[in-house]
């Protein structure tokens, strides 16, 4: 039905199995969009934010995607500004992946405003002493970056191919498109920086305050460093994903290691600085404000030390050492471990950043606050992976994302394109 | 917003917030623009050289 749009010389599923597929997805989908609408309508009353939480699960999932999304601007600058070539075989997916996350990002940012007719203010009335207001510049320009490398991508569908000016607009992106992946990281550098940063200045929070160089704590440059390091670990993740089920090999071995070993070491050298980081925090910086590290693991019934050593020993140190060895890389099930475990890693640093920051408590009167989420919030947090899903799969489906994919996967000329 | 806006003011904050903000929109501006215009040039006098 669909025959004419698949890239020529790929295998694709039938229409209805497609269709099928993702209409399950999409009434997870529609699920998440009527509690948005729910929220839109009704108010951020439909949420469980209190006073201990104004930023709740929808900044931690922000966050999340954010890093994760990190992939795209890091193999992106690996690519066209230090022109690693083997990696153009996966920085379509990585662009996509990178684009599906930073719309993510925007869309949840759009629900937790409470007022999304009034999300322009931030450009027109902006607070230019504020690092969210440097954050959300950064995020739109990027977001216009990841459409900017995506819209080739897009153009050389079979049919769009067939337009000649679509044809010519896709070259010339291309020709420029160093331009605009350097942009990108100039853009990634500051938004996925300020976004530790705001964690790092909050004076009146011991337990995320840092010092820091001049006005950047060193939240700052841990987070862009970790996005760096922990974003390629999620392409890897999502790529292999969509090979298992797919059946279809769809990058080559050399790729996929080549990328594990660049995040391997981008991740070594990351845990080394947040362990010297976190070993300074608690030796130093908490205790000159009056707390020991025990306050802030104990006496409640869900933050305690186990948080902090899976996130810097089971889901830092371990995926890096696996990374960075040969023999462990190369063992597909171990890499498997490894990537699963980075981006685990990366998630609950943000969770800690976001989450275990609000629960805290500060005063002396002051008790642990925990929070459980609304299912208004859990529908509109899963609702980006479902769209996530949507999107992969037709991208996918239509358009040529795997420049390896036919030679990986020869398809026989009587049974091309189902 | 823009130098022309009531609330502006000409501090090192709005400078810096709002240099770079306009600096990299302009770059994504312009890079477009050339491309755009590029592809329609190339189309009208097309001399089917074009890949990738």
């Amino acid at each position: 039905m669909d025959a004419a749009l698949i890239p020529e010389g790929a295998k694709r599923c039938s229409f209805p199995k497609f269709t099928i597929g993702i209409a399950i997805v999409g009434a997870i989908l529609l699920w998440g969009v009527f509690a948005m609408g729910l929220i839109w309508w009704k108010g951020l009353n439909q949420t469980n934010m209190n006073d201990y939480y104004g930023f709740a699960i929808w900044i931690w999932a922000d966050l999340a995607v954010i890093a994760v999304g990190g992939g795209a601007f890091f193999t992106g600058l690996l690519r066209y500004i230090f022109k690693i070539d083997e990696l153009k075989n996966i920085i379509n997916f990585a662009v996509i992946i990178g684009f599906i996350c930073y719309s993510s990002a925007l869309l949840i940012l759009a629900i937790d405003i409470g007022q999304p007719l009034r999300g322009w203010f931030i450009f027109w009335h902006a607070n230019v002493h504020s690092m969210l207001t440097e954050v959300a510049f950064c995020l739109s320009a990027y977001f216009a970056v990841l459409t900017i490398e995506f819209i080739p991508n897009i153009l050389e569908n079979r049919q769009a191919q067939k337009v000649p000016f679509f044809h010519h607009l896709a070259h010339n992106m291309h020709g420029v498109m160093a331009v605009f992946a350097a942009t990108g990281a100039f853009l990634s550098f500051f938004h996925q920086g300020s976004l530790g940063g705001v964690a790092g200045v909050m004076y009146g929070r011991p337990f995320a305050v840092r010092e820091g160089l001049l006005i950047w704590p060193w939240t700052f440059f841990l987070f862009t460093w970790s996005a760096a390091a922990f974003g390629p670990c999620f392409t890897l993740l999502v790529t292999r994903i969509t090979e298992a089920v797919t059946r279809k090999k769809l990058v080559k071995d050399n790729v996929v290691h080549l990328l594990a070993k660049i995040s391997g070491w981008m991740i070594v050298t990351y845990i080394v600085a947040k362990i010297i980081d976190t070993i300074y925090w608690a030796m130093v910086t908490a205790p000159s404000l009056g707390f020991t590290l025990s306050h802030f693991y104990t006496n409640n019934s869900f933050y305690g030390y186990w948080i902090l050593i899976t996130e810097i020993v089971l889901c830092g140190v371990i995926p890096g050492a696996i990374l960075i060895m040969k023999s462990t890389r190369e063992n597909s099930k171990l890499r498997l471990i490894a990537i699963i475990l980075g981006v685990i890693g990366v998630c609950l640093n943000r969770w800690v950043m976001v989450l275990q920051i609000m629960a805290v408590p500060v005063m002396s009167f002051d008790t642990w606050a925990l929070y459980f989420p609304s299912w208004q919030e859990i529908a509109t947090t899963i609702l980006p992976i479902a769209y996530g899903i949507i999107l992969i799969a037709l991208a996918y489906r239509y358009l040529p994302v795997f420049p390896q994919e036919q030679e990986l996967n020869p398809v026989e000329p009587a049974t091309e394109v189902e | 917003m823009f130098p022309f806006c009531f609330e502006w003011v000409w501090d090192m904050a709005h400078a810096i917030f709002f240099g770079g903000f306009w600096y990299a929109i302009s770059i994504l501006g312009a890079g477009m623009t050339y491309c755009i215009l590029k592809a329609a040039y190339d189309t009208m006098n097309d001399s089917g050289e074009s890949h990738h």
